[in-house]
């Protein structure tokens, strides 16, 4: 065990200390600082481009005219001239825009609304908003319904109907659910990548170098091969430390010396304190590990197959395969639906979980569906743990050999 | 110290060793030798446990080899190598400390040898900075460093100058000296009958011969003798107790003759033919030279 803790160690340090894991420790964030820095300008701009829009109200019924309520850059103004009237001053203001309510406004687009260019999005669901509310209480008081009961009865039932109110508040934070998930996907899926790599080109190094056979006089080949797993493990947790730190410096930073408390940038952060950070950290650390270690492992046993970095192609395609495609699915369709069948097989198996859960963690996932995931995780990686370790004790001192599939199979069953 | 007992390793496909056994004992300089391919290697990676034989058992110090001798042996590979990237003080007591040296001890030890090989300069050195020569001579010191009891070197002058092959046959011989029990292949013949006190030779995985190298030698004795004399050459009439085996005309008046005794007779009777015909200037016995009898014996088998 001490020979491990050795192995780790130097696998650690001579990592550490070398220049581009430094630079890439101060890279990332500064890149991460500069995206929230155009991000929240861009945001107070459109703040303060966006003109206070003026909506005429053009009310046949006479049942909403007054009701509607003003908001910041919204005014809405009642008036009884026709549209017609209105166009020379639509035509000269764009800001500007009629609304005409027919008598028969509960027909299905019969409320139109006049503009110089297109209405946005959110100016005509504000109107639809305020309308529907006035309506239905218009409706209600037509009926008789006694508001003061309605609203004892809707605090009554507010315990029940929460998910449909919270998934009105939820509108912005979908987003953000959305933005964290793909995150967290891409960064476990690049982080599998980018330290598989490295735990491959270590074994190529130690095996081209030829120190291999003076290591493992001294240790055994799985104590290196576990040593080189776990040094470029933690590397890659120290990276993942020092990021969070830097970037939670660093927007700290942005937030307070850019942003107004109503800033773009505000708001994305107000609207990512929705999210579970504790429990997110815990589940992407526990993927990140677990993915590691399954992938890792069998990274090494590529690099003990093959005596040169070019001729990992044919194994690692295989290898990365699952990935990749998990990897492609996440970030188009598995996060519009992260409860389909789909989504919940690829976070089952253990080559595609780690990117695919890490995509619906956010939305949340039922526990019996994380329990199985989680333990197929452990189980699989203990697995895939030891094959690559059987083979790896083989082709490290396989010169010259060009490694089949076949020839892998062979090495598995050799004995020690 | 080291009791190798019918050891079979096989790979897929053909057979590395066959039924080999050895014995090495304490303090002995041992030469393993074989032409390529005979299963030198896989027998020395048997003995630092690298890997197992199919069958067969190792004894190091009458204990059965376990994961505790390692740290008794020092291992010096054929294909040599280090981190290229890493530097070579650190390197050297990362591989010392892997032998169960402490960093402490490491770093004293390693000054004294640098110092001793002049090698102080080196310590901030990488690797690839430096020549295929002195790559090698940092290996060596990192293989003995941990002190070991048994040293095993595979192929150990190859790669080096003369100069520095002559500095590491001088270090082996000191750490035998000290007590260390020396295990080496190679195929250099005259460093084995410089240095070995004892051989195996190893061809196609059997063990064909094996003992001291005096024995050995004594053994392939077959009584042929050169003979140098000064004087008229003599001519020979078929009577003479020998049998001519090469005659070769030096200048002037000096002759030389290889012979062959004739059966029961010993070299006095050789004198005594001659001694009344020319001026003898040497007589010596010709004992094959270990580099003959390899030759000789893996010609035979094969």
């Amino acid at each position: 065990m001490d020979k491990v803790l050795l192995i780790i160690q130097r696998e650690y340090i001579t990592r550490v200390r070398k220049k581009a894991f430094i630079i890439m420790i101060f890279v990332v964030p500064l890149l991460i600082l500069a995206m929230g820095t155009v991000i929240t300008l861009v945001a107070k701009d459109s703040d303060n481009l966006s003109d206070p829009l003026v909506v005429k109200v053009i009310d046949k019924t006479g049942q909403f005219g007054e009701k509607f309520k003003n908001q910041k850059n919204l005014t809405f103004e009642t008036t009884t001239q026709s549209v017609d009237d209105l166009k020379p001053a639509l035509n000269k203001d764009e800001n500007l825009s009629a609304l005409v309510i027919p008598t028969d406004y509960t027909k299905k687009d019969s409320v139109k609304i006049y503009s110089q260019k297109k209405p946005g999005i959110t100016l005509t669901s504000k109107i639809e908003e305020e309308m529907n509310a006035i309506a239905i209480n218009n409706g209600m008081l037509k009926n008789h319904i006694d508001t003061a009961l309605l609203h004892s009865i809707k605090s009554d039932i507010s315990l029940n109907p929460m998910e449909i109110t919270s998934s009105g508040t939820n509108k912005t934070s979908q987003g953000a659910d959305i933005a964290v998930g793909i995150a967290c996907a891409i960064l476990i899926y690049l982080c599998l990548f980018i330290y598989g790599a490295q735990v491959m080109r270590g074994v190529i190094e130690e095996k081209t170098s030829r120190i291999i056979e003076v290591v493992i006089s001294s240790v055994k080949p799985f104590q290196l091969m576990l040593g080189k797993i776990i040094g470029v493990g933690l590397v890659g947790l120290t990276q993942f430390a020092a990021w969070i730190v830097l970037s939670i410096v660093s927007t700290k930073i942005v937030g307070h010396a850019l942003s107004s408390p109503q800033g773009g940038m505000m708001q994305a952060l107000t609207a990512l304190q929705t999210i579970h950070f504790g429990s997110l950290l815990f589940y992407f650390l526990f993927y990140f590990l677990t993915g590691y270690l399954l992938y890792s492992a069998l990274f090494a046993a590529v690099g003990s197959a093959v005596d040169s970095e070019t001729e990992t192609q044919q194994f690692m395609f295989p290898v990365t395969l699952p990935l990749l495609f998990t990897y492609i699915l996440s970030v188009t369709i598995l996060f519009r639906a992260p409860d389909s069948p789909l989504a919940v097989w690829l976070s089952m198996i253990p080559f595609t979980a780690p990117v695919a859960m890490m995509v619906r963690i956010p939305f949340g996932v039922p526990g019996w569906q994380l329990a199985i995931s989680m333990s197929l995780m452990v189980v699989t990686f203990i697995f895939t743990t030891y094959v690559a370790a059987r083979i790896y004790r083989v082709g490290i001192l396989m010169y010259g050999k060009k490694a089949s599939y076949k020839e892998l199979v062979k090495w598995f069953f050799y004995k020690e | 110290m080291l009791s190798i007992r019918n050891i079979v390793k096989q790979y897929a496909g053909h057979t590395a060793l066959s039924d080999v056994s050895l014995e090495v004992k304490s303090g002995q300089i041992f030469g393993l030798l074989g032409p390529n391919g005979a299963g030198k290697t896989s027998l020395i990676r048997i003995i630092t446990q690298i890997t197992a034989p199919d069958s067969g058992e190792v004894y190091f110090n009458g204990e059965k080899l376990n994961q505790s001798h390692i740290e008794c042996m020092g291992y010096l590979p054929e294909e040599r190598g280090l981190y290229k990237k890493m530097e070579i003080g650190e390197q050297m007591i990362y591989l010392a400390r892997l032998k169960g040296l402490s960093r402490d001890e490491a770093t004293k030890r390693l000054k004294i040898w640098f110092a001793k090989l002049g090698m102080e300069t080196w310590w901030k050195m990488k690797i690839e900075e430096l020549s295929k020569g002195m790559q090698q001579k940092a290996q060596f010191v990192a293989t003995v460093l941990h002190e070991p009891d048994l040293i095993i070197l595979d192929e150990p002058f190859s790669g080096f100058d003369p100069v520095n092959a002559e500095i590491i046959k001088d270090e082996i011989l000191e750490l035998n000296k000290k007590g260390a029990t020396i295990l080496f292949s190679t195929h250099r013949m005259e460093s084995v009958e410089e240095l070995c006190h004892s051989i195996a030779l190893i061809n196609k995985s059997h063990k064909i011969l094996d003992g001291s190298v005096k024995g050995i030698r004594n053994s392939y004795r077959n009584g042929t003798y050169l003979v140098e004399y000064s004087g008229a050459r003599i001519a020979f009439d078929g009577k003479q107790p020998f049998e001519l085996v090469e005659e070769t005309g030096g200048d002037d008046d000096t002759h030389t003759l290889k012979i062959k005794l004739a059966a029961a007779n010993s070299s006095n009777d050789v004198l005594q033919y001659l001694i009344p015909r020319a001026r003898i200037n040497m007589l010596q016995e010709l004992v094959p030279s270990m580099n003959e009898i390899f030759i000789e014996n893996v010609n035979k088998i094969a």
